[in-house]
């Protein structure tokens, strides 16, 4: 399949503020409607990716291993990591809502990694393989980004609302702050990537006349 | 779906105003009149390049204003309470970013403010403003920099997760004692559609429009 013309070969350049079409053959620096700045590529987008996504698993580890929530009932005290928290909602036969909780804490984190992971190394290495579909890969890493932000607020709400004093009493804990920093990081690695790289290095031979 | 006409021709015989970068790879196409419904697909990584816009100003300018009532409720009011033995509490969405504050887990407080409180609200309000001038055919005083904020507040607004969370909460806790939803949570399933309706890409057209 022909390839339409690229935005560089036509000197023009995509605004990222208001999604303008900007012609760079005189040379400028910002947008002419909004005034933000005109980059071709993002700045620095695989080393800034590569430093929010190791940020981000170093996060990781403490807020597995650290409990996110302390329950105290009836005297006695709990501690509980999100790992523990899924099992405990499948061992009493949620699983649906055990499988919900897995998904976005454990599952939507690890396959950020390895989706980013992959997107740039082949970005790196101007790698030819599987190119629409790294795009897609990419626009589904921004899909899901957010949704992990979900225990963060589960364990807040709960522990707002259990707050009995000698009935029983819940609090957050500090692997909370750590899987939430997870959830921060690798939205900014995601928005720090550029897929526009993943397109870099394409064989000419393929590219339409302009 | 519909297919673009590529640009074909050279640069010069087209105003960039007619054209359109697609933002994942940097294809270039030549704007398309989209009916409801349809959405422009590029044709080299399958990103969504355009999309017909369904809702005019005025009705995007009522909605908003539906929300920021909506967004009263939803904070004013308790997402929901608990009941045990005779003993009751409330949590509205301040409290539930108040728990976090204690101790040294603050910084988690901050992203969750943002992401269920600050960002909202301020994406109602600047929506309020720009629409209210945009129905009189007019830009706002600071237009730029209310868009740009509109753009860059959209990622980490996460009402939708924030309902989610309030529901795993619910049956988190219903298994322990009596949970009441609240008024708030009615204001919450209400506004997570309202926000992605009219705060989601859709609001870059009033950069055409006005």
């Amino acid at each position: 399949m022909k390839t339409p013309p690229l935005a560089k070969d036509l000197k023009l350049c995509l605004c990222h503020g208001c999604g303008k079409t900007c012609d760079v053959s005189k040379p400028t620096h910002h947008c002419d409607r909004c005034g933000a700045p005109l980059h071709a590529r993002k700045t620095d987008a695989i080393a800034r990716c590569w430093a929010f996504l190791i940020a981000a698993l170093v996060f990781y580890v403490p807020a597995n291993l650290l409990p996110v929530m302390h329950t105290v009932m009836a005297g006695s005290g709990v501690d509980s990591t999100i790992a523990g928290g899924v099992l405990e909602f499948w061992e009493s036969g949620a699983w649906d809502i055990a499988l919900i909780i897995f998904i976005a804490s454990i599952g939507v984190p690890a396959i950020k990694f390895l989706a980013l992971g992959l997107l740039l190394i082949t970005a790196q290495r101007k790698s030819n393989w599987a190119r629409r579909q790294r795009s897609q890969l990419y626009r589904f890493v921004e899909l899901i980004g957010y949704w992990s932000m979900l225990d963060v607020l589960v364990v807040a709400l709960v522990a707002s609302l259990v707050q009995m004093q000698e009935l029983g009493t819940i609090e957050p804990r500090a692997g909370i702050l750590f899987f939430g920093m997870v959830v921060v990081m690798t939205m900014l690695a995601a928005m720090s990537y550029d897929p526009r790289l993943i397109w870099e290095g394409e064989p000419e031979t393929d590219k339409e006349d302009v | 779906m519909k297919s673009l006409t590529q640009s074909r021709q050279d640069r010069s015989s087209a105003s960039t105003g007619e054209l359109i970068i697609c933002e994942y790879c940097d294809a270039v196409y030549r704007k398309s009149v989209l009916s409801r419904h349809q959405k422009a697909v590029c044709v080299r990584c399958a990103g969504v390049v355009d999309r017909h816009v369904a809702l005019s100003v005025q009705q995007r300018l009522a909605l908003s204003i539906t929300a920021a009532v909506l967004l009263l409720f939803a904070n004013l009011y308790p997402v929901m309470s608990i009941n045990l033995q005779g003993v009751s509490n409330s949590a509205t969405l301040f409290d539930s970013v108040m728990i976090l504050s204690v101790g040294p887990i603050t910084f988690i407080a901050l992203v969750a403010a943002l992401a269920i409180i600050i960002a909202p609200v301020c994406q109602v309000l600047l929506l309020i403003w720009v629409l209210s001038f945009a129905v009189a055919g007019r830009r706002s005083p600071g237009f730029a920099p209310c868009m740009l904020w509109l753009e860059a507040l959209r990622p980490w607004s996460m009402l939708e997760v924030c309902l989610l969370g309030a529901m795993v909460a619910v049956i988190k806790l219903a298994g322990l004692l009596d949970v009441i939803p609240g008024i708030g949570l009615l204001a919450l399933v209400l506004l997570s559609i309202l926000i992605i309706a009219i705060a989601g890409r859709d609001v870059r057209d009033l950069w055409e429009r006005l």
